[in-house]
């Protein structure tokens, strides 16, 4: 990283669009488990005399506003944290809670300082609360693909699969970042299908966990295209800002239905 | 009714509004808002023919109400289920004394249920009493994101909730349909958590709660609890135009819903006049699991039956003719249907 270093003609060292974008990949939709940057919210950069400001747009006016201020005050941080960014201006448009939220983002309120009676300690549970969903759901992609890649492998077997097996590709590295978050093993011999503590499920349980799993990732999905297909009606144009979302899985798992089955009976 | 290729439905459409967002009569810019939020959602979901311009989409009044379910929408009887939005429009957002005269004027075509707010206290709930008996209600719609003066957003397991849920038994009214929406207090928590029809489901066990576009975005914990509670029901408000935008990923819904709650529980409604019934229906008599997803089984016509109008009409008990009835399916595998054993699934 550059530090702050005024250059020969004393201006601050020129960051360019595509940096600042960079910088706010890092911040990520809670409950869609997807970048901002991918999903079209950031709806424009500017460079003023003094620094950066960022206006970010949502699919609805009645997004959730603890959401809505969660990614806004990321965004900020990120961009804050580039040595060269001077003064930085983030700004949520739109929503119903615009005014509050930007007023408590100019003022570096705090979550509790924005909203008030409204906020009682902070958001790190709702935070955590969707980090454990988003790594159910990455769970559950990664063991589907293995699934439907290895005849050899039956549902019985899901609970003894450990990150050894999976196949170095997006889903894994999906996975081992979720994991990551949650402070569970990264270790190669470490189960893959655990809780949101890192314990494993006993192998007659396996199926009916890895089909509430399949549900997770399924809400996840949804929310997923009902967000950027009404960004994209709100703000005509948005979809050229979107990423494609990857493939879903579709797994056909006959065996695993019926041991399903039998398993919960 | 519906018939197609020799087979017939009965229609129950099991949330239906008549609202007015007309300029006159929004309140502030979050009535602008909260109609603009609608009809993106109209206009992005829609078949392109299918789609209202933004001026019929504020109003559309009773007449044209009766046209789009009952004449051209093959609908046998439609289910009022206002949301009031006090602090948003001046005359609120349902239109209750229009809504109330069609009922009226169409004998067993329309069910009205109205709505309550906790927050209004012991006037709140003197005020159902009186709603109670005006509209001889079965069923309350139930909007936990309502605005109220400071408040933004209510709980079901409220200490005043659960009195006016007490005061439902006395009244007879059964049916609570309850919109889980955006905003509500503490922020601090997820807005769109179903938890609290946990708790009133289990200490309510003689009311029905049907959650409306089955807990979406939430739909793995209302499945999970409604396995767990056999009177909670899931509502399909929202969820049915995914039928046409994304086939692929309606199919996962319902199959998941049919997996976890089974086809008893499932109730099919356009959320008139957010889209309109005709092609909603025609879309999923017509609709069948991709034969790929082999992890769900093929939807029967029994189970589309139960599922576009029986349900809904066993609530209700509105008649269906003798032929087209159908006894209950077997308990599903991952969850009691008899009210004793509510909550034995986890601690099996």
């Amino acid at each position: 990283m550059t530090a702050l270093a005024p250059t020969e003609h004393g201006a601050l060292l020129a960051l360019t669009e595509n940096d600042v974008l960079r910088a706010l990949d890092a911040v990520i939709d809670p409950e869609l488990d997807e970048p901002i940057t991918d999903l079209g919210f950031v709806r424009s950069v500017r460079f003023t005399d003094d620094g950066i400001e960022v206006h970010l747009r949502l699919p609805t006016s009645f997004c959730a506003p603890n959401f809505a201020y969660l990614m806004a005050s990321d965004a900020k941080d990120v961009l804050t944290a580039l040595p060269e960014a001077g003064t930085v201006v983030v700004e949520l448009d739109d929503h119903h809670d615009s005014d509050i939220i930007n007023r408590g983002l100019a003022a570096d309120a705090g979550y509790r300082g924005t909203f008030r009676h409204e906020a009682e300690s902070d958001l790190d549970e709702l935070r955590a609360v969707f980090q454990r969903k988003a790594h159910t759901a990455a769970m559950e992609r990664a063991l589907t693909a293995l699934l439907r890649a290895r005849d050899d492998l039956g549902e019985q077997d899901v609970a003894q699969v450990v990150l050894g097996d999976l196949p170095d590709d997006e889903a894994k590295t999906a996975l081992l970042r979720r994991r990551e978050t949650l402070g569970l093993s990264l270790s190669g011999s470490a189960p893959v299908l655990v809780d949101d503590r890192g314990d494993p499920y006993p192998a007659a349980s396996a199926a009916l966990a890895l089909r509430r799993a399949r549900s997770t990732r399924i809400s996840i999905d949804g929310n997923a295209h009902f967000c950027r297909g009404l960004l994209a009606t709100r703000y005509p144009g948005a979809e050229a800002d979107q990423a494609p979302r990857a493939d879903e899985n579709f797994f056909p798992t006959s065996s695993l239905l019926r041991n399903t089955r039998k398993s919960v009976a | 009714m519906y018939t197609k290729d020799g087979e017939s439905f009965f229609i129950v459409d099991a949330h239906v509004a008549l609202w007015d967002a007309r300029p006159e009569n929004q309140r502030n810019i979050h009535g602008k808002q909260f109609i603009d939020c609608f009809y993106d959602y109209h206009a992005n979901l829609s078949p392109e023919s299918e789609k209202w311009s933004y001026e019929e989409y504020l109003y559309q009044g009773g007449e044209r109400l009766m046209k789009d379910l009952f004449t051209d929408g093959y609908v046998d009887h439609a289910i009022f289920q206002p949301a009031k939005l006090g602090e948003f429009y001046h005359n609120g957002f349902g239109q209750t004394e229009e809504a109330w005269a069609l009922t009226q004027a169409n004998p067993g075509k329309l069910t009205y249920n109205h709505n309550f707010d906790p927050r209004f206290g012991e006037a709140g709930l003197d005020q159902l009493r009186a709603d109670a008996e005006r509209f001889d209600l079965k069923g309350v719609k139930l909007y936990t994101a309502e605005w109220n003066g400071d408040s933004r957003g209510w709980k079901l397991d409220d200490p005043w909730a659960y009195r006016y849920f007490e005061l439902c038994q006395e009244l007879g009214i059964r049916n609570i349909h309850v919109h889980k929406g955006p905003t509500i207090r503490p922020l601090d928590r997820d807005a769109f958590d179903v938890a609290d029809v946990d708790h009133v489901a289990t200490d309510f066990t003689d009311l029905n709660f049907v959650v409306e576009h089955a807990g979406l975005p939430r739909l793995e914990d209302f499945c999970w609890i409604a396995t767990q509670e056999p009177n909670v029901h899931g509502g399909l408000a929202v969820a049915m135009p995914f039928i046409h935008t994304r086939p692929r990923y309606f199919a996962q819904i319902i199959g998941e819903l049919i997996y976890w709650i089974g086809e008893d529980r499932i109730q099919f409604s356009s959320d008139y006049a957010l889209w309109t019934p005709r092609w909603l229906i025609e879309a999923f008599v017509d609709f069948q699991i991709p034969e790929d997803m082999t992890e769900y089984a093929p939807i029967t016509m029994d189970q589309k039956r139960k599922i576009l109008g029986l349900n809904a009409a066993k609530m209700y008990d509105i008649p269906v003719p003798a032929e087209l009835q159908l006894p209950n399916a077997d308990e599903t595998e991952t969850g009691p249907r008899e009210p004793e054993r509510a909550d034995l699934a986890a601690a099996r």
